[in-house]
């Protein structure tokens, strides 16, 4: 079966019936949390070739009136998403951030099923939704102010209906689960999607999201990026069943989508949207996809992966397999690839100058926004740290620099 | 509820009930969310009939998965709610201490500001009512420490009442530490006064010999300990924090500088307690004032003990007048 399970509720439309007999995942081994050739939801093959077959019957509906010009736009969000990505691990690299989680290889996954959002939906990620905040309209320069260490976020999350990345593995699950209760409660129609990994899949607060997202029929899409490694950690360090199985035993479908294809992501992601909006609660989708780079720059992959694994998915590299399809269908002209590659050099240039043009934030700002309602430590400690500031401008024909304080 | 009547003759546990309930009339934004917390109105009935009144989606009991209550407290609080999270017991609050730690305390900081959080974390805390493990400890040390939460304490009736509708109007997160034991105290509460700030200390018994600093459920054995003590000629001083963090230091330092002498009575462990902080603060504060060294009076550096051992452990009358004269002997 495509869908793993039925809402134990009654849904104004069945998901289990509707996915009768469409095959996804029932090769899957049994036992092995990363199966060799998963059986996956696929709309795009490697080679770029539209594929309909049983398992994607359900969904191939979604993205009916998907355009050549759609698939130009998902292309090109890709691939300034990829530009913004090299961009910031250049930038790590000469010393600009202090750290980068690059998305390379999850374009797919990522611009897929953030295409498939509405506006009021809202967003949960973790840190390296890079391609959803793309989607979302949230200026990328903005995702960089937490890695440079300016501050911990960057953006008005009420802004763009994108929350703040989320540290901590896997609190963010819950996050959505409470707002889209919330949601519910308000009477409104939007959805929520959380955005999470397969590490994050053997946390407590997931496991718990998936309870009370099903206990209360929550409009949450629980997004999982199956990137194969949670730092040096396999997926099968993580789980003996495949990942989208564990939506059965809360009482809500699961689905495994192939993570490399942007048209099965966004038609997949729709779908599950769609069961949120339609009240038949939350939907776990596995993007079964691969982490092409480190996890983070303070990673070595080389340490605990063979080259040979990463060759085996560079293959089915998700920019690469639409445009081999946007070329065969005649979809562009060589025009469009050179715009896009002007476009993506600017955007580059911009990302760069706006990091090294970002000020170092105000020394006081360590003390603002603790509480919103203030707080008498914070007012005393904030005093204090002033007038120990202040000391070094009547110490600074003493030999003192002004700049060595606050050791 | 009877209308015409502002002031009520209440239990402790009641007059939260009364607040709660006013909360959930005032405001179709707040929520009250626990386990247990709907038709059994919770294990010490402190939510007795609000979901009757308000319905299960005012009032929600939950999956027993504290991290979970709180985290999904979060999600809604982003969603413009304000959520009134009930854990059952003070042992039971760890598996949620991440989602408070680093989640609830930070969004506000972490958002520069552009999000709230107003989620009330309420924990019945303390011993004192011969519970089994885990039924009967005082963590709130291990909250004050963490910036971004407000930590208060009511020990009567009327700051129960009051300080629970501060702290649901509050845009901070408060976990509010319910004193278990004093749940079937009554005292007055009038509904239609007007509180002082929430984190304001209180002198609920004037003296001139020394100041007992206590929260909580110690405020009333410090009273007690003033009267005894009183019967042997001494005048002791009896402030009520109300409020672990933010803390009143102006009021302690007030009171020692008249009293010149401290003691501090908690539940908690002693070590790296609140007590050690309020040492050391009035310590820097009022050193030429002092007469004595601050002492501490509170629990072990220990496991919560069984319950027929827990009157040796927590904080007593004698205890605490062994450390009042011990001060005054300087």
């Amino acid at each position: 079966m495509t869908v793993e399970s039925t809402a134990a509720r009654k849904p104004r439309r069945s998901a289990g019936s509707k996915a009768g007999g469409t095959g996804t995942g029932r090769t899957t081994r049994a036992g092995a949390g990363k199966s060799a050739e998963p059986e996956l939801v696929q709309l795009l093959t490697p080679e770029g070739k539209r594929v309909k077959n049983a398992k994607n019957a359900e969904f191939v509906q979604y993205v009916a009136g998907v355009t050549p010009e759609d698939l130009r736009g998902l292309y090109r969000d890709m691939v300034l998403t990829r530009r913004f990505d090299a961009e910031a691990t250049s930038l790590q690299r000469q010393g600009e951030l202090g750290l980068w989680a690059s998305l390379l290889g999850q374009e797919a996954a990522q611009i897929g099923s953030g295409r498939a959002l509405r506006d009021d939906d809202y967003v949960f990620p973790t840190y390296r939704e890079h391609g959803v905040a793309w989607c979302r309209g949230v200026d990328p320069t903005n995702l960089l102010g937490m890695f440079r260490g300016v501050n911990n976020g960057g953006w008005d999350p009420n802004g763009n209906n994108f929350h703040l990345y989320t540290i901590v593995i896997g609190s963010q699950t819950l996050h959505a689960t409470g707002y889209a209760m919330g949601v519910a409660m308000d009477g409104a129609d939007s959805a929520v999607i959380a955005y999470f990994g397969d590490g994050a899949s053997s946390q407590g607060d997931v496991a718990e999201s998936f309870t009370f997202s099903a206990v209360y029929n929550a409009p949450v899409v629980f997004f999982c990026q199956n990137n194969q490694w949670a730092i040096s950690e396999p997926t099968e360090k993580q789980t003996r069943v495949p990942l989208y199985q564990r939506a059965q035993g809360y009482g809500f479908p699961g689905v495994r989508v192939d993570g490399n294809d942007v048209l099965a992501c966004l038609a997949v992601t729709r779908w599950a949207l769609e069961r949120a909006r339609n009240g038949e609660g939350p939907t776990l989708v596995e993007a079964y996809t691969y982490r092409m780079g480190a996890h983070t720059t303070s990673d070595d992959p080389t340490k605990y992966r063979a080259d040979e694994e990463r060759e085996s998915w560079e293959a089915k590299d998700p920019i690469l397999r639409l445009r081999r399809h946007l070329e065969a269908s005649n979809h562009t002209d060589e025009g469009f690839f050179a715009e896009l590659e002007a476009e993506s050099e600017a955007l580059g240039r911009r990302v760069r100058e706006a990091v090294r043009a970002m000020p170092d934030p105000d020394h006081f700002a360590i003390f603002e926004n603790v509480y919103a309602d203030g707080h008498a430590l914070v007012d005393e400690e904030r005093a204090q740290f002033a007038a120990y500031q202040e000391s070094f401008a009547t110490e600074s024909d003493s030999g003192f620099a002004a700049g060595t304080g606050g050791n | 509820m009877a209308d015409n009547v502002t002031t009520k003759n209440l239990a402790l546990a009641k007059a939260i009930n009364e607040s709660l309930r006013r909360a959930l009339e005032t405001d179709p934004k707040v929520l009250v969310m626990g386990e247990d917390v709907g038709k059994l109105g919770g294990v010490f009935r402190v939510t007795d009939g609000l979901q009757k009144d308000f319905g299960e989606s005012r009032v929600i009991d939950t999956p027993l998965a504290e991290s979970g209550i709180v985290g999904t407290a979060i999600g809604m609080a982003l969603r413009g709610y304000r959520p009134v999270v009930e854990i059952q017991f003070d042992g039971f609050v760890f598996p949620a201490y991440d989602q408070i730690v680093t989640q609830l305390a930070k969004m506000h900081a972490r958002s520069l500001g552009k999000v709230k959080m107003p989620v009330v974390v309420r924990i019945p805390y303390g011993g004192g009512i011969g519970a089994v493990e885990h039924h009967s400890e005082s963590p709130e040390a291990l909250f004050a420490h963490v910036s971004g939460l407000k930590i208060v304490s009511p020990s009567n009736a009327s700051d129960a009442y009051w300080m629970m509708q501060q702290a649901i109007q509050s845009d901070d997160p408060v976990i509010f530490f319910e004193p278990k034991r004093r749940y079937w105290d009554k005292g007055e509460v009038n509904t239609e006064a007007i509180p002082g700030p929430l984190h304001k200390a209180q002198v609920v018994r004037e003296g001139t010999d020394l100041t007992l600093v206590a929260y909580g459920p110690m405020v009333k054995l410090c009273q007690e300990v003033a009267a005894a003590a009183a019967e042997e000629g001494k005048n002791l001083e009896v402030l009520d924090l109300r409020s672990v963090s933010p803390m009143d230091f102006d009021s302690i330092q007030t009171s020692v500088e008249k009293t010149r002498r401290l003691v501090v009575v908690h539940e908690a462990p002693v070590f790296f307690g609140s007590g050690a902080e309020i040492a050391a603060r009035i310590t820097e504060r009022c050193f030429y004032h002092l007469e004595a060294p601050v002492l501490r009076v509170g629990g072990y550096h220990a496991p919560y003990p069984p319950a027929r051992l827990e009157e040796e452990y927590l904080p007593g009358l004698d205890r605490v007048l062994d450390a009042v004269d011990r001060a005054l002997a300087y």
